[in-house]
């Protein structure tokens, strides 16, 4: 049987804001456990909850990025549950009017066309504390730093029907996130966690088949790998003659598999209603449209105005606009060096296999998008070519810092000198009589292809550091001649 | 609408409420009554009506983003029934 892969993913990403959603606490990364709490985080009775305005502003940023309706009276409810890391014993959220409604993104496939996706919701909510099991004498520690972080969850449709797509979905939220600059987007350190409901159902059949939720998956790697993992999971259960139970299921990535986290019995009881600590959130036109105006150029503009400004591909353009820092160090190199088709190369090519080589990222890249420009000018000045230009990177990569120094120090300057040049030449073709030969009775279309073995012996006889275009224009002068 | 033994033993679970064998029929009766007025309610015409999400005649004030709170560990440790390396301690919890 043919099945069907149905997903939708609820992205929870953390706002960038100073303080916490409820209270004047610190918001931040790695501080001593329990330093940027107050009574309202840890929960105390009669402390009461004062709503970020930044938080909001920046909810309103995302919805009117997507097209969404803005909810122009937003509710706060509570979600009851019982853990220690929760201790006020309910989570603050929205149910019923989140302030941000339907709304849309488009993503673009690996056939190079593009798809909507529905994004059904975006509601705010506070982060819960993190709880520490490692040993404290048989007990549990707790750690509330965390607690009252603001946090936007952004719930898709199930629009979805590949583990790729949901990874191209994934990847132009954390563009569109960061561009927009309400979150850093740092996966590692959680500030954007990804949960997908996953299910199967034979091609053509309309009704959804029952989907599980994968929880808490941290990098654009382990969506597709836990989503594809799952998906084999469900097919063999049905092809077997089984029935999917409705469960949240934890991914493994040491093992890659997925199980079984909560029982069903206890699962999605939270007893909503409407928090009487908070007052309905009151904004106006005016409100959303100001701060739609201030909307920055959006992943999707800029990888159309690198297409129309640049003459990039679309795919280098969606490569290059998948993030804010991605987007801004190849403008960075463009604008350094004065040539787009180059700079796209190098930052997607050479760049990205040094990154990925050492699961770098791109703001922590050792050469900066200066030290890029300047080496890609020295390509472009004919100073030195594509191959020297590799060995130069690599120093950089390595801690040097000024380009011209290295291509000094290592001699990577390239032979322009036409009579050096002419005198190299000469020598390969007194030394190659036979393909010489070949060259002056082949037809003259062909004689194109058969300049690359002289263009070889010249540059390997300059040791790599002759201009490969003027030996070119050399070779084929002295060898045209002899025709 | 009433509820059964089965539903106040599942709702005093949700709630972490310790509920004794022989007071489940008396929960079942008085909350079953409380969800017979809740019932009497429902028969009034709310048509043009705005859900109410709280009494208060009144909207939402925002806090400007600023960070006003120092550290307090010390002082919330001390009041915590058992702390250790700067964590509240509570009984083993596993998922």
């Amino acid at each position: 049987m043919s099945w069907e892969i149905v997903i939708g993913l609820e992205i929870h990403v953390q706002l960038a804001t100073q303080s916490k959603l409820f209270s004047g606490a610190k918001v931040g990364f790695g501080a001593e456990p329990n330093t940027q709490t107050t009574l309202v985080d840890l929960g105390m009775p009669g402390a009461l909850p004062v709503f970020n305005a930044e938080a909001l502003r920046l909810a309103v940023m995302f919805g009117t990025a997507i097209d969404a309706e803005i909810g122009k009276r937003s509710i706060f409810a509570r979600k009851n549950y019982f853990y220690p890391d929760l201790p006020k014993g309910y989570q603050t959220s929205q149910m019923d009017d989140p302030i941000v409604g339907l709304g849309h993104i488009d993503i673009e496939l690996e056939d190079g066309s593009s798809k909507r996706i529905g994004v059904t919701r975006a509601h705010l909510e506070e982060d819960a504390g993190k709880s520490l099991h490692e040993d404290f004498d048989g007990m549990t520690g707790i750690d509330l730093n965390r607690s009252s972080t603001p946090l936007l969850e952004i719930v898709s449709e199930p629009d979805m029907r590949s583990a790729k797509e949901a990874v191209a979905y994934m990847r132009k939220m954390h563009a569109i996130v960061t561009t927009l600059g309400i979150s850093d987007g740092n996966m590692a350190e959680g500030s954007m966690r990804c949960d997908a409901n996953v299910s199967i159902r034979p091609k053509g059949q309309e009704e959804y088949g029952t989907r599980t939720e994968l929880k808490n998956i941290n990098s654009f790697r382990f969506i597709e790998r836990a989503i594809n993992v799952e998906v084999e999971r469900q097919i063999d259960i049905l092809e077997d003659g089984g029935s999917i139970t409705q469960e949240t299921r934890l991914y493994d990535a040491d093992k890659n598999e997925t199980r079984s986290m909560r029982s069903k019995e206890e699962a999605n009881d939270y007893r909503y209603f409407p928090c009487p600590d908070l007052l309905p959130i009151i904004i106006d036109d005016d409100y959303i449209n100001g701060i739609r105006e201030q909307l920055p150029e959006l992943p999707d503009q800029r990888r159309q105005r690198f297409i129309d400004d640049y003459q990039l591909s679309a795919y280098d353009s969606g490569v290059l606009s998948s993030s804010r820092t991605m987007a801004d160090y190849f403008e960075a190199v463009q604008n350094a060096c004065g040539d787009a088709k180059l700079s796209a190369n190098w930052v997607t090519g050479e760049l990205a296999k040094y990154l990925n080589a050492n699961d770098v990222e791109i703001e922590n890249s050792p050469v900066s998008s200066l030290q890029l420009g300047q080496l890609l000018a020295r390509i472009k000045d004919d100073t030195i070519n594509g191959k020297g230009a590799k060995t130069v990177f690599e120093e950089l990569w390595h801690g040097a810092e000024d380009v011209d120094a290295v291509i000094a120090a290592k001699g990577l300057k390239q032979v322009s000198d036409m009579g050096a040049i002419e005198a190299m030449v000469d020598e390969v073709i007194s030394n190659s009589p036979n393909q010489v030969q070949q060259y002056i009775d082949a037809e003259p279309e062909k004689r194109g292809k058969m300049l690359g073995y002289f263009m070889g012996q010249v540059m390997k006889a300059s040791k790599g550091a002759a201009n490969p275009g003027q030996v070119n224009g050399i070779l084929k002068k002295k060898l045209d001649a002899l025709c | 609408m009433a509820l059964d033994n089965a539903e106040i033993l599942k709702i005093a679970k949700l709630a972490r409420l310790q509920v004794n064998a022989n007071q489940v029929d008396d929960y079942a009766d008085s909350i079953s009554s409380i969800l017979d007025l809740v019932d009497a309610m429902q028969k009034v015409d709310t048509d043009g009506v705005a859900p109410l999400a709280n009494p208060l005649d009144a909207e939402q004030r925002l806090r400007v983003d600023e960070v006003t709170a120092n550290n307090q560990r010390d002082d919330f440790m001390a009041i915590a029934p058992k702390a250790e390396a700067g964590l509240f301690l509570v009984p083993k919890v596993i998922e």
